[in-house]
């Protein structure tokens, strides 16, 4: 199955039933699949007029209680940030999917990672964060979709599903999930006054100190996510030297560079954060406990990289490789590894 | 004695916060009725938008959203779709719906989305304070047309209700006034017949209210009511412009 | 002669507009000079209540719910 078809798959197995959304390369084929199987389970299609109105309309349905989504690529994803930041503000559950391409402005439909900073800092104005998962797999595709309902539901927070446009397009067999049927009930959803006080969705605050102590809940919700909700994948971590940290696709072609590495005698390793936001700071931490070089390997010019530095705090060296809307192959990958390690380590450059 | 005259049950206790002689108060009012005589507070869901209205949720008594500036037929859409059996309206001015939220309207009424807008025409943005709007009238002064509004800069006043009859999808469009007590008698009757209209699952409804802002137009009270008559209603006409029977 | 009508007035809520005045067909209403509401206005009220009909053109028109109006 694609990717891109395996989170629409996943969505709808979820209970999504409403979908707003509006064509983009690469992403594109999760409407289409949206449009094809949504009026089948008798859910609601709509394709907006542009990124901005499907957004408010994600606002609008998402009010109601129901699991509802939308998926863009990134010049549409910064269309939908003020309508995020509306939803984040309003603490509405729904799920936001980046199938991201590289560069500002247009750039290029070929897959990129370059809009890290925006889905980790907010991205739209004001306070706020979005839950932000990177699948590796189609299967993941899948599995983080449905999560992802369940997770927005939990602490009332848009969450965005961040893959690469390689990933919306590689094909993968999977294994089907369960449809999940019990939604639960938001007593907060817009549903009509009837036998209760009116429910009133809003971002507005006429004082400072009202908008003060509203962004003080946002704040403390945050970080309640931030101490319960980190993920991350260490792999060949325990003794490694240098750990390699990559998010989504580049992580599995990392994976096989430290393999390649494993073979020539280099000790390398793996971290690959799950959860974008919340980074897992400490996990990358722990992971890197033997290490003696740290370098953050992306599909940009170096974004993720600030976590990591943080995640270290100055403990370990960190060092940046990066493409940009171009894969490099594992044996790319793999030739940094070893220079760092030549300059580090003598003994290792003996047969290499 | 008999009270023929008293709050709507639409409406909250809450005093409105806006300016002496603003016709915000008339139309909240008149929507109000319109609900409570339809029976439809317990079903109705209001979206209301940036603007003289971002605190609507005071003043209307029922389940309520803030939208976005401009994107509140967008939002009232995600509602509407999502659970088709309740009643939902968008209360807009002129800078909201007729500037930044151009795109969103055209396209809820070209889709025939069933939800009524109440747009508040009152030529001029009046939360930041009185800048030039669409539907400033030409020779207009604001703060931001400070010389008057000249169609060779700014261009003409976009008559929205005559645009957006012209989409298949509108299935009632009329424009009203609420300067003399016939107006809103009128306007009350017009927004009765858009929430029928949604009732009747008949397509997109809109009724634009001219109203004054008179401390942006820098008129008195009796005397803005006055100006609208006079200029406002003169290019704007009142009337059905659309009605689509079943 | 009888009563037809009487307005009775929410003074707090009025912000002096006048358009009730305005509107008035049988000019029962005027601002009360003598009075500053909570808001800092002078209120209307009823300075021939009676010549009030009761039709309830004042309520009708005033933006601010400040009136409610009984017949007899």
């Amino acid at each position: 199955m694609k990717g891109n078809e395996a989170l629409a798959e996943g969505a709808i197995r979820a209970g999504c039933r409403g979908f707003f959304g509006y064509p983009i390369t690469p992403s594109s084929e999760i409407a289409e699949y949206m449009a094809r199987e949504l009026p089948k389970v008798g859910g609601v299609f709509l394709q907006g007029e542009s990124e901005v109105a499907s957004i408010n309309m994600v606002y609008g349905a998402a009010a109601t209680g129901k699991r509802v989504m939308t998926a863009s690529s990134s010049p549409g994803i910064s269309l939908k940030q003020e309508g995020l930041s509306y939803i984040a503000k309003a603490e509405l559950p729904c799920l936001i999917v980046n199938i991201s391409r590289g560069g500002p402005g247009l750039g290029a439909i070929q897959a990129g990672q370059s809009d890290y900073f925006q889905a980790t800092k907010g991205g739209g104005h004001g306070d706020y964060h979005l839950i932000v998962l990177a699948p590796s797999s189609v299967q993941e595709m899948m599995d983080f979709t449905m999560e992802s309902f369940e997770l927005a539901e939990k602490y009332r927070i848009p969450v965005m599903v961040m893959a690469d446009g390689t990933m919306g397009q590689m094909m993968e067999p999977i294994i089907m999930r369960e449809t999940v049927e019990e939604i639960p009930v938001k007593p907060w959803a817009l549903t009509g006054c009837k036998g209760r006080e009116k429910n009133v969705i809003d971002t507005f605050h006429s004082s400072g100190e009202e908008l003060e102590k509203y962004d003080q809940i946002l704040a403390r919700k945050h970080q309640v996510i931030s101490d319960s909700e980190k993920r991350g994948e260490a792999y060949q971590t325990e003794d490694a030297e240098i750990v390699v940290v990559a998010f989504g696709l580049m992580a599995r072609i990392v994976k096989k560079s430290v393999d390649l590495a494993r073979k020539q005698g280099i000790k390398a390793g793996m971290f690959r954060p799950i959860t974008l936001w919340p980074f897992p700071y400490e996990m990358l931490d722990e992971a890197s406990h033997a290490a003696q070089q740290i370098l953050s390997v992306e599909l940009n010019q170096g974004q993720m990289v600030e976590d990591v530095k943080l995640a270290v705090n100055g403990r370990v060296p960190v060092s940046f490789y990066g493409r940009i809307s171009v894969l490099p192959s594992p044996e790319e990958i793999l030739q940094q590894i070893v220079a760092f390690v030549r300059k580090e380590k003598g003994s290792y450059a003996n047969g290499i | 004695m008999q009270t023929v005259f008293e709050r709507p049950k639409s409406l909250t206790d809450h005093p409105f916060h806006y300016c002496p002689g603003c016709s915000h108060g008339v139309v909240h009012r008149l929507v109000a009725e319109c609900i409570d005589e339809l029976g439809l507070r317990e079903n109705t869901i209001g979206v209301y938008a940036v603007g003289c209205v971002v605190l609507g949720h005071r003043y209307f008594n029922m389940d309520c959203i803030g939208a976005a500036h401009g994107r509140a037929p967008a939002t009232a859409t995600g509602i509407k779709r999502m659970d088709p059996e309740k009643t939902v309206f968008t209360y807009q001015g002129d800078g909201d719906l007729a500037a930044i939220g151009m795109a969103e309207i055209v396209h809820a009424s070209a889709r025939g989305e069933n939800i009524t807008v109440v747009f508040v025409n009152n030529g001029i943005y009046g939360m930041t304070g009185g800048q030039i709007a669409p539907t400033t009238l030409l020779g207009e002064i604001t703060t931001t047309s400070p010389y008057g509004r000249k169609a060779s800069v700014e261009g003409y006043p976009i008559k929205v209700a005559e645009l957006l009859a012209q989409n298949e999808g509108s299935a009632y469009i009329a424009r009203t006034s609420v300067s003399s007590p016939a107006g809103v008698i009128q306007t009350k009757k017009a927004i009765k017949k858009a929430f029928q209209v949604q009732q009747k699952k008949l397509g997109f409804s809109l009724v634009e209210v001219l109203a004054a802002c008179p401390t942006n137009w820098g008129r008195a009270p009796v005397e803005a009511l006055k100006w609208l008559d006079e200029n406002m209603a003169v290019y704007y006409p009142v009337g059905e412009i659309k009605v689509k029977e079943a | 002669m009888t009563v037809k009508g009487r307005v009775l007035f929410d003074s707090e809520r009025c912000k002096a507009c006048g358009i009730c005045i305005a509107f008035c067909p049988n000019e029962v209403l005027a601002l009360d000079e003598s009075h500053i509401n909570g808001q800092g206005y002078t209120p209307a009220y009823a300075q021939k209540p009676e010549a009030c009909i009761g039709c309830k053109i004042c309520a009708m028109m005033c933006p601010d719910m400040a009136i409610i109006v009984e017949r007899a």
